[in-house]
């Protein structure tokens, strides 16, 4: 992975310094809130509702056991012994003192991590497929690009006042793991037919309030052009994005407004005096970066496949993680493996202190001292030899992460919501909890099959409902509750908005809502091939409808 | 019925304004107040608190008040007075103080 060189080390020594004298300044009241309010956003200190958040960056997902154990110790040190796992792919703590903020990012740069752009109408963390570098399925991995694209970013003076938050993800893979098509810019890393690299390249797409899917506006962008292509749009979209009105800011609202054809016109002749200048990769600098990210030293393991086949007969739950938690690696004696933060009545995304710390050392025994955070709120370890699977999955029963519900409905994604976020109208987690419950059985999720649910607590989305499969969004009416619910969500290669099913449910009802819901799949379905979203694409709303209000709308 | 809440500044913590003049971590000593007079006391002791760099984000928030039990009327301000519904070994409510309403 990327290690820093001595520039990143002093660019974030010198901004701790200068944040922690900022944060002293304040306590001491030599500054004011208004003052204080815009620098600590820059930084990633928000305030919630029970005490501040510190959302800390990690690029791309990606981690050393070194880093992920210094998150557990800064959970244990300066917060209440856990943190959570966001959709940026970045870590949140939920109750840090503003006065201990210097001495948490002195910790964190210790270990190459900062909490720099994690905030702000600025470009944020880059996001990246999960299993970059492991998935069989990937063209190239993605990862040594966003590298380049967060070294471009940081602090990027003429991009640090952009009219709203800016949100870049990449994928290697024809498969999107990524959800490209919700980003501000989604790129998808791919080769032409002479074999070289390049990216499609997706503007305007997001969530929040306008849900909104991007356009491809370049099929093959080579892969020296990435920054100039880049900077061509951000400028576009500087100079044109609205800063009028907060709610149309975005740059899917431009390139809506502008149309697709004109908004492109417009990047390209932005580009046209930009593309062989500067900011043109050279080739040697896309390899340097791109040896961090080199894989690594495979060595065969041909004994997994035997050791497997004995573990299965020994455990009927290990084969149930190893059906469902564990994916193919490009090489044919590794894995790939997804340690589930989705346990029955578990907060999405949260891990324990001691859990992070547990995490770290099966990373550094079995997985090459590498972790992943997906968009999806799970760690992945993303190379594991297959005969270790065992060895792996017996110490996450230790730990309890052994919960093997990877893309069935329990494994929800949902925002902290109303338990703990300023902006919220709803809780986001009790719903998820009492989901889990009622679908415990692994029984019955793996008869379900793929299901992905995803709850947002307010319309900001940060939970992704407009792309679950079925997406539940919480309201507040009348000073209570309600949760409206949508069908036909989804974040991957073949994007579309969810459609609402109807009026809501409140707290009470929700989860009934949604067994109801899963049962008119299962009834309709063809077989068990086929998986809800192709059912819901194939039939429409009407079924579910029925089933949901059909009496009522009878007695109406 | 109101009451003034705010986040303590070097912290963060949740607290109210009490009766006593202090800024209480616990929304059972919050002050209450029943008509604009009264109102507009509060904001101006929440202006000056955070003029003075003692807390932020300063609201005047609706409660209603039963068998002397202070409770707000948005669920938001429930959670913020007891801690997170899903962990409720923390915040406010886990504190032996806490009372439950």
């Amino acid at each position: 992975m990327y290690r820093y060189d001595e520039f990143d080390h002093d660019f974030v020594q010198a901004r701790v310094a200068e944040f922690s004298d900022q944060v002293e300044r304040r306590l001491a009241g030599e500054i004011t809130e208004d003052q204080f309010k815009p620098l600590r956003l820059m930084n990633g200190v928000y305030l919630q509702l029970h005490a501040y958040m510190l959302r800390v960056a990690i690029p791309y997902g990606t981690l050393n056991s070194k880093q992920l154990r210094m998150l557990g110790h800064i959970a244990r040190k300066y917060d209440k012994g856990y943190g959570h796992f966001t959709t940026r792919q970045n870590i949140q703590y939920n109750w840090p003192a503003l006065s201990d903020m210097p001495a948490i990012l002195a910790d964190l740069a210790s270990v190459e991590m900062h909490a720099i752009q994690t905030s702000g109408n600025c470009i944020r963390n880059v996001t990246a497929d999960h299993f970059a570098g492991a998935a069989a399925d990937e063209v190239a991995d993605p990862r040594p690009y966003a590298e380049i694209l967060r070294q471009w970013s940081s602090v990027h003076p003429e991009f640090s006042y952009l009219p709203r938050k800016f949100k870049i993800a990449v994928t290697g893979a024809k498969r999107d793991r990524a959800a490209i098509q919700v980003h501000d810019i989604g790129l998808h890393l791919k080769k032409d037919e002479t074999g070289a690299l390049g990216f499609a390249v997706y503007v305007g797409g997001g969530q929040g309030r306008t849900p909104i899917i991007a356009k491809k506006i370049r099929d093959f962008l080579p892969e020296e052009h990435l920054l100039s292509y880049i900077t061509a749009i951000m400028r576009v979209y500087n100079l044109h994005g609205r800063r009028d009105n907060k709610y149309k800011a975005r740059i899917k609202i431009l390139v809506h407004e502008t149309g697709v054809e004109e908004f492109t016109r417009q990047v390209d002749a932005e580009w046209a005096h930009l593309k062989d200048g500067e900011l043109a990769l050279p080739e040697a600098d896309i390899r340097a970066i791109s040896t961090y990210f080199a894989p690594p030293a495979l060595v065969a393991r041909p004994e997994g496949d035997e050791a497997l086949r004995l573990a299965r007969l020994d455990s009927r739950s290990f084969g149930e993680w190893l059906d469902q938690n564990v994916v193919t690696h490009k090489h044919p004696d590794y894995a790939a493996v997804t340690i589930s933060l989705k346990g029955v009545g578990e907060a999405p995304g949260d891990a324990s202190d001691s859990q992070m710390e547990a995490v770290a050392d099966l990373a550094e025994r079995y997985g090459f001292d590498e972790i992943r955070v997906s968009h999806e709120q799970n760690l992945i370890l993303p190379h594991v030899a297959r005969a270790d699977l065992r060895a792996v999955y017996d110490s996450l029963v230790e730990i309890g992460l052994q919960t093997a519900n990877s893309n069935l409905i329990t494994d929800i994604i949902a925002c902290p919501g109303l338990d703990y976020c300023a902006l919220a109208n709803a809780r986001s987690i009790s719903v998820a909890q009492e989901i889990t419950h009622r679908f415990a059985s692994l029984e019955r999720q793996r008869d379900i099959g793929e299901l992905k649910l995803k709850i947002s607590g307010c319309i900001n989305a940060c939970g992704h409902h407009h792309v679950g499969h079925i997406g539940i969004l919480g309201v507040e009416k009348k000073g209570a509750e309600l949760y409206q619910v949508t069908l036909g969500g989804s974040g991957d290669e073949n994007t579309s908005v969810g459609e609402i099913i109807g009026r809501g449910f409140g707290p009470e009802d929700i989860t009934d809502a949604v067994e109801t819901i899963v049962e008119t799949y299962l009834r309709i379905r063809l077989d068990s091939s086929e998986i809800f979203l192709d059912a819901y694409r194939r039939v429409g709303q009407a079924p579910f409808k029925e089933a949901l209000y059909g009496s009522e709308a009878k007695a109406a | 019925m109101k009451i003034l809440t705010a986040n303590r500044l070097s912290d963060g913590e949740a607290v109210w304004y009490a009766a006593d003049g202090t800024w209480a971590e616990a929304i059972d000593l919050a002050e209450t107040v029943a008509d604009k007079l009264g109102e507009s006391r509060l904001e101006a002791i929440g202006k000056a608190a955070y003029d003075n760099d003692e807390v932020v984000d300063v609201n005047l928030i609706d409660v209603v008040v039963a068998d002397g039990v202070i409770r707000p009327t948005r669920l938001r301000e429930v959670i913020r007075a007891a801690g997170p519904t899903n962990r409720t070994d923390l915040g406010k409510q886990a504190r032996p103080s806490a009372r439950h309403a």
